[in-house]
């Protein structure tokens, strides 16, 4: 998501590094280099004016110069600066008002609000919370319906409105509703518009004192440019936005939007949309995308993503398997399951420190439909096969690829990925058998590598 | 019905009355702003130093220009201040301009869908830039010109895509070919183009899914859908439009660049100019690489859609200034 900007910072932190004294000069240069950076990452050009004088400040000031690694103490410095300017800490949504608790998605057209709607109904449906759309948008062509079919995909209940009520009229029923169906969370998907139409922010305004929400989000594009800070200005004297939601981070965005938005309004950046699927939304950490943008990896976000795809027993008895050296295809294909259930495996590298650098890794792109062969190939074997794969000869292996719709140069392929995982897995385990519990955590996510 | 000819009969009148009002009305937020700008800047005493030219860059790139371009534009800028010994902002203004105009009109051949029958236009895009909106637009400014349009719902992906084009459709009363969501959207393609041959169609429009450009296999899909076209129609599609949102920052170029690697673009249509975006994102595209820009959305109507002319666009831009 911050690739560009991440490659960017990477190479001027690199030449730092490399000095052995930072004087003035050699500052300014950097600098100069980071600001290009950011510019060209859509950062708002005041934002960054201030950015890089509060940095340059500091770098020229006695932290550093008395520092024995003044090119680490600069990076710790924008670092710092960058988290500051993000926001500190993540902001969690605010919910304890009493119940139905009312989200307004309000946004440009095209921002992707109807979707970041239904995505935050699935995260709060998984946070045990009974959320409940209501599409309030009566005047893009199909957008009810394209709101029915995301809350059926992720079987939350839904409002089912009418492009002939008017909006206002609309949320009134629907806050009854929320009451008898005993939903506690009423999602509420306003009309696209522009910041400038006086006529429909009017609209806002007045289903904003209909339903008194808890939270207002702003829905913004992480590709907007310049016009992020006018956008985000003109909905917060409006409606006083309570946070912002930054989507499509999943595309190159460089995500300047992220770091103007939250330096000019002061609202919040509490959510990202990471992707097409609806599980997709994660929570903004300030912190770890500071580390991201400064390609020094987000490992607690993958971590925070295993834990939630992995059961720990399952992990423990991997780890056994491991150690007593029976780990067969069939714990392969668990394995890969477990990897499916993490999302993608781009999105995972991304996080891990000093990936920036490694981007021609990008051309490599893990395809998730390979695993899908994979699993069809094991599924094919018997159960004998799988656990003794060796007694595999040439007629086993074409009834395999019959079976499996592939072919035997597949399975052969899949048979080498085999061994060498488990030969790597040997030896990590057999490093770190003596610590025990304490590595376990670690264990587990090398062993998500077997290519 | 009646109603509805009533307001073709008024888009028809703004049509012929004031082009250049219209689009200067679409514009005009995006003048307000960048020619107050300049405006203020080249008029305030005269001066050319450093100052100066810090200031046009952070103009330039505060309209989104994108730092490449900027750099070039006040670079040549600087360059030939220097060299004809220019000392008033007033005659360097007029350069500028001229510089921005060179950039925009990249020299093509006009868009003539008489040319071919049909006349196949597939338009791409990654997710809510406004394809489906501007692909309706379109069609509804070639039936006002006596054409007869086939519209293509290939988007077979994004919930309700294809109920949201059916709509529009239905609204400027042209047919629309569709099949199931999730459905291929290669084979939607298909048999479309079939239909359009049959039915004597002369232009069609190809809808299809906004993709993340960064998404390998829908960008092979989309190739997919190229192909198709072409083994059906030889030479064709004839125009490939890519819509871009004029409130896109830098990203856009990198939109631009992608696409690129998978179907060749011939046109751009710039979205949602009626905004505050300041649009300068299309001097950076034309800068870097020379595609030229056919229409620009200037607001929600079916009729806001204009054909794109880099000296009325320069012209609205500086107007209050000449």
């Amino acid at each position: 998501m911050f690739d560009n900007l991440t490659l960017r910072l990477e190479k001027v932190f690199r030449f730092l590094k490399g000095q052995g004294k930072l004087n003035e000069q050699n500052i300014k240069e950097a600098l100069r280099e980071v600001r290009l950076a950011l510019l060209e990452a859509d950062v708002n050009y005041g934002v960054v004016k201030n950015f890089i004088s509060r940095v340059r400040e500091r770098a020229l000031g006695q932290e550093v110069m008395a520092s024995l690694t003044p090119g680490q103490q600069v990076i710790k410095i924008v670092h710092e600066e960058l988290i500051e300017l993000l926001g500190g800490s993540a902001v969690p949504l605010n919910l304890s008002a009493p119940s139905p608790a009312v989200i307004m998605i309000v946004g440009l057209q095209g921002s992707g609000k109807t979707t970041t709607a239904a995505k935050l109904a699935l995260k709060l449906k998984k946070e045990k919370r009974s959320p409940y759309l209501v599409p309030a948008d009566i005047y893009r062509p199909a957008a009810i319906k394209q709101l029915r079919i995301l809350a059926e995909q992720a079987g939350v209940s839904f409002y089912e409105a009418s492009t002939h009520q008017k909006p206002e009229d609309i949320v009134k029923k629907a806050l009854d509703h929320a009451k008898t169906i005993k939903s506690d969370t009423v999602i509420v998907d306003t009309a696209g518009r522009l910041h400038i139409d006086e006529e429909l922010m009017e609209e806002l305004v007045r289903l904003k004192s209909i339903l008194s929400p808890a939270e207002i989000l702003l829905v913004a594009d992480a590709m907007t440019g310049q016009e992020a800070v006018k956008i985000s200005q003109e909905f917060h004297e409006k409606l006083g936005l309570t946070g912002v939601v930054l989507s499509k981070l999943d595309g190159d965005a460089r995500g300047g939007a992220a770091l103007s938005i939250r330096a000019v309004t002061g609202c919040p950046i509490k959510l990202v949309g990471t992707g097409e699927k609806l599980d997709d939304l994660e929570t903004f950490h300030p912190d770890r995308m500071s580390s991201r943008i400064l390609g020094m990896g987000d490992v607690l976000t993958v971590i925070e993503k295993a834990q939630e795809a992995i059961n720990e027993e399952d992990a423990e008895r991997l780890v056994k398997k491991l150690q007593d050296d029976t780990f067969t295809l069939e714990d392969f294909r668990d394995q890969l399951r477990q990897i499916k259930k993490l999302g993608s495996l781009e999105q995972i590298l991304s996080m891990l420190p000093g990936m920036g650098m490694l981007k021609e890794l990008k051309n490599m792109q893990v395809d998730t439909k390979e695993l899908v062969k994979v699993e069809a190939i094991i599924n094919s074997m018997t159960k004998e096969e799988r656990r003794n794969p060796s007694i595999l000869n040439a007629s086993r292996k074409r009834r395999i690829a019959r079976g499996s719709g592939t072919t035997v140069q597949d399975i052969n392929r899949l048979l080498k990925g085999y061994e060498q995982a488990r030969k790597m897995m040997k030896q990590i385990t057999g490093t770190t058998k003596r610590k025990a519990k304490k590595g376990k955590k670690k264990r587990k996510k090398r062993a998500f590598f077997p290519f | 019905m009646i109603r509805f000819f009533k307001r073709q009969d008024k888009a028809v009148e703004t049509n012929n009355g004031g082009l250049l009002k219209k689009l200067g009305s679409g514009l005009q937020k995006t003048r307000d702003h960048f020619t107050s700008r300049i405006t203020r800047l080249f008029s305030t005493d005269g001066k050319l130093d450093e100052d100066f030219f810090e200031e046009l860059e952070e103009i330039l790139i505060t309209s989104d220009v994108g730092v490449a371009a900027t750099k070039h534009l006040v670079d040549r800028l600087s360059d030939e201040a220097r060299r004809q010994g220019i000392s008033d902002a007033e005659a360097l203004m007029n350069i500028l301009q001229r510089e921005i105009i060179d950039i925009l009109e990249v020299p093509a051949e006009d868009l003539d869908i008489a040319r071919h029958k049909p006349f196949v236009i597939l338009v791409i895009g990654i997710n809510g830039v406004g394809k489906t909106t501007n692909i309706a637009k379109m069609a509804y400014m070639w039936k006002q010109e006596g054409r007869n349009p086939l519209i293509v719902a290939a988007d077979t992906f994004r919930a309700a895509a294809i109920e949201q084009l059916t709509m529009w459709g239905e609204r400027i009363n042209v047919p629309v070919i569709r099949q199931k969501a999730g459905a291929d959207p290669s084979a939607v393609v298909f048999d479309a183009l079939d239909a359009a041959m049959a039915r004597e169609h002369d232009v069609v429009l190809i809808d299809t899914a906004g993709r993340m450009h960064t998404r390998t296999n829908l960008m092979e899909e989309l190739k997919k859908v190229n192909r198709v076209i072409s083994r059906k129609i030889p030479g064709a599609p004839h125009e490939t439009f890519l819509v871009l949102d004029a409130t896109t920052g830098q990203n856009a170029i990198s939109q631009v660049r992608l696409f690129r690697e998978g179907v060749d673009i011939t046109g751009l249509v710039l979205a949602k100019m009626d905004g505050t975006a300041k649009g300068g994102i299309i001097i950076g595209i034309c800068h870097e690489f020379q595609i030229p820009v056919r229409f620009i959305g200037v607001g929600e109507g079916l009729e806001d859609l204009r054909p794109f002319d880099a000296g009325e666009f320069a012209k609205a831009l500086f107007e209050d200034f000449a």
